[in-house]
């Protein structure tokens, strides 16, 4: 029980996941802070540390660009990896992103290209559709109380279905305001640019932030991941916060799937096959516990990053083929649920013996 | 996280009736599929024999469902004990890559080919292979304490780098005849595949029902703390069950590239771990685990080919299957849900205390 209120009382100290021990005296509760902030600090630490090997190994790779470009081709990536965040901070999870993504492209095109439908109606209405079809999988899993896995399984297979529905070839986009919205770039000091995908990234970054450490539906999904029984006995919203949860997680999805549009200028059912993976993944790296209540919002753009940078580093070595990065990516997944296991069986066994 | 049960399963006197309704409900679905296809193709029973092999739409699905049925089959035993394999796809396709390896992949146009390692070694390799990656996952769910979500999404990301990486990247193709065989061949007239289904049945059913083992991992999948103080090696039987799936993906893995004579890397068994999951909740096994049928995942497995094959042959776009699956995802779990399962068993409360 202590641990929720902690998590209420998060307001104090806002940077900060709830502590996952009861609250202990004062010097083991320092020690506590430092060892929650510790994944985050090995992410980053790791992401320094692959970006400075490749800094060393390739000419051209220290740049400012080849940093910025990790988020241009990433951008959506770490959109939807947000989204996931917060499921998985819930204690839940979202197998249905990577289809909704595809989902989005192939509406936004069809609409766009088939129909001669508004640029700005379409994204409203794609925005509106994920939203929705968040909303239906969340409602589903509180009011039969299924396991989230096998409920965004079959949206999963739904939203892939759709696809097919309206197209099984790809739909190249020609519409002008989406060609100009891809070919737009900010320039950033020494020669450097980012992409209109970089700035919607980071905003939905911002607001995550804020939602997750700054609002009461934040504390209250760190509450309900901490324990769900809890939660509810404590009086907090648990329905209506996980319907929401599912419900934003749906909304970044489809904001990611016009991400993707604009990067790939093409509608397609086979767009974003395995990104929930992807996601899942990037969220684990950086700390997330998968049974919820810990971890950062923060963290997921470094575990996106860390990617992205796996895949800049296999790139500029060229002999490396493509699929290193499947296994890298397992490996190093591998590695911090290791970690995260030793701090687990740590933690236990200090308030075991105290 | 289960509510309690107050269903049906707690009553001594009707479990015989329940047990029979587990394989009932996917048994009455699977004939209602058939039952449409015969009104949309009056010719869909039809089985003849050609060339002393059997032909017909039932003999093809039963053949095309016989990789999904052995995964459903391994499947199940983790499910029950509360666990999850979503590695199974990216096992099936480490295996066809390890077996189209081992053949060798050069096309001899004069004379047979002959291949690399004899076909014993071949089956063998790939097969403790895949063995060996279901030991991988054993060990990080049992040992490690991982939650087998993860443990097993651990594979998924990086199986098909190493499938990947053991082909080379190239998708190979098989030349080698006697390997057709366990995929495309038919002994008595019946395709080889459904022999292996048969097999993995008998040999599966035998360990679950005719020793304690299914009890043991039924104990587990209910209560893992309360199965080790009565004495069960919880740890050990995990572990050999994970191993046990990793085996049936193998097995799964060499029917499918010997079906479509060769190894992909990056497409074979493409979702199929879904599918696995999906054939074993319509078979009736729970997902938050305890009881078990492995025959109702065989059947599971065959209303999934049913409904291919039927939307197939209504000439609808097969992709379209997905949009049909989603819904009997949602339509299934919504009636295995404890809230509703509670509700119908408030029902028939009420039915028998009427008369």
């Amino acid at each position: 029980m202590s641990n929720l209120n902690a998590a209420v009382s998060a307001r104090s100290a806002p940077a900060e996941a709830p502590p996952i021990a009861p609250a202990l005296s004062g010097r083991a509760a320092r020690f506590r802070v430092d060892a929650r902030l510790l994944p985050l600090a090995v992410t980053l630490a790791l992401f320094v540390l692959m970006f400075g090997a490749g800094s060393l190994l390739f000419d051209g790779f220290f740049s400012l660009q080849v940093f910025l470009n990790l988020f241009v081709d990433n951008a959506f990536l770490v959109v939807t990896a947000i989204g996931m965040t917060f499921v998985i901070l819930s204690g839940g999870i979202d197998l249905s992103v990577g289809s909704v993504i595809a989902l989005t492209t192939m509406l936004s095109a069809t609409l766009l290209e088939r129909h001669g439908v508004n640029p700005a109606a379409v994204i409203a209405l794609a925005l509106l559709l994920g939203a929705s079809l968040g909303f239906v999988q969340g409602l589903v899993i509180q009011t039969f109380q299924i396991q989230p896995f096998i409920v965004t399984l079959a949206g999963m297979f739904l939203a892939r279905g759709l696809c097919y529905l309206i197209s099984i070839d790809s739909i190249a986009i020609t519409n002008p305001f989406y060609t100009r919205v891809s070919a737009l770039r900010f320039s950033l000091p020494f020669d450097t640019s980012i992409s209109m995908n970089v700035v919607i990234a980071l905003v939905v970054l911002a607001v995550a932030v804020y939602l997750a450490h700054y609002t009461r539906f934040g504390r209250t999904v760190y509450a309900i991941g901490g324990s769900e029984q809890s939660a509810l006995l404590m009086g907090l919203p648990v329905a209506r916060t996980k319907v929401l949860i599912y419900t934003l997680s749906g909304f970044c999805s489809a904001l990611a799937g016009i991400a993707f549009t604009f990067y790939m200028l093409s509608g397609y059912g086979l767009h974003a096959m395995g990104m929930e993976m992807d996601a899942i993944a990037a969220a684990v790296v950086c700390g997330t516990l998968l049974t919820g209540g810990s971890g950062y919002v923060i963290g997921t753009l470094f575990g996106v990053l860390i990617f992205g940078t796996i895949q800049t580093l296999i790139m500029f070595q060229g002999s490396l083929s493509s699929w290193w990065t499947k296994i890298v990516i397992g490996l190093l997944t591998l590695v911090f649920c290791l970690f995260q296991k030793a701090f687990e069986r740590g933690s236990a066994r200090r308030s075991a013996s105290r | 996280m289960r509510a309690p049960s107050l269903g049906v399963e707690a009553v001594p006197q009707p479990l015989r009736r329940v047990m029979r309704k587990r394989i009932f409900w996917p048994l009455a679905t699977l004939a209602l599929l058939l039952l449409f296809s015969l009104a949309t193709n009056p010719h869909f029973f039809a089985v003849t024999i050609r060339d002393g092999h059997l032909y017909g739409s039932l003999v093809d699905i039963l053949n095309r469902a016989s990789p999904l049925m052995i995964i459903a089959m391994g499947l199940t035993l983790v499910i029950a004990t509360h666990g999850i394999d979503i590695s199974v796809g990216a096992v099936v396709a480490i295996s066809a890559a390890v077996a189209a390896t081992l053949i060798g992949g050069e096309l001899v146009l004069s004379g047979a080919h002959v291949p690399r390692f004899p076909l014993p070694v071949v089956v063998l390799g790939a097969l403790a292979v895949a063995t060996l990656f279901g030991m991988w996952n054993g060990v990080l769910v049992s040992l490690v304490g991982m939650q087998p979500i993860v443990a097993t999404l651990i594979l998924l990301v990086a199986g098909r780098g190493v499938a990947q990486l053991i082909t080379s990247g190239q998708i190979i193709t098989i030349y080698y005849s006697p390997y057709f065989l366990i995929g495309n061949g038919f002994v008595l007239g019946i395709p080889f595949s459904l022999f292996i289904v048969a097999a993995v049945l008998a040999v599966l059913a035998f360990l679950a029902r005719r020793t304690a083992l299914g009890l043991f991992i039924e104990a587990i999948g209910l209560n893992p703390i309360a199965a080790r103080f009565t004495g069960i090696r919880a740890r050990s039987i995990t572990f050999w069950v994970y191993a046990v799936c990793g085996l049936c993906a193998g097995i799964a893995g060499l029917i499918v590239s010997s079906n479509v004579k060769s190894a992909d890397g990056n497409n074979a068994g493409l979702l199929l771990e879904l599918d696995a999951i999906l054939a074993v909740v319509l078979g009736g096994t729970s997902l938050s685990g305890g009881r078990f049928t492995l025959l109702g995942s065989v059947v599971g497995a065959l209303i999934i080919q049913t409904l291919t094959t039927t939307i197939y042959s209504v000439g609808v776009a097969p992709e379209v299957t997905l949009v049909v699956k989603a819904l009997v995802v949602f339509v299934v779990s919504i009636l295995q849900s404890d809230r509703v399962r509670n509700r119908i068993a408030a029902l028939g409360q009420i039915g028998e205390a009427a008369p």
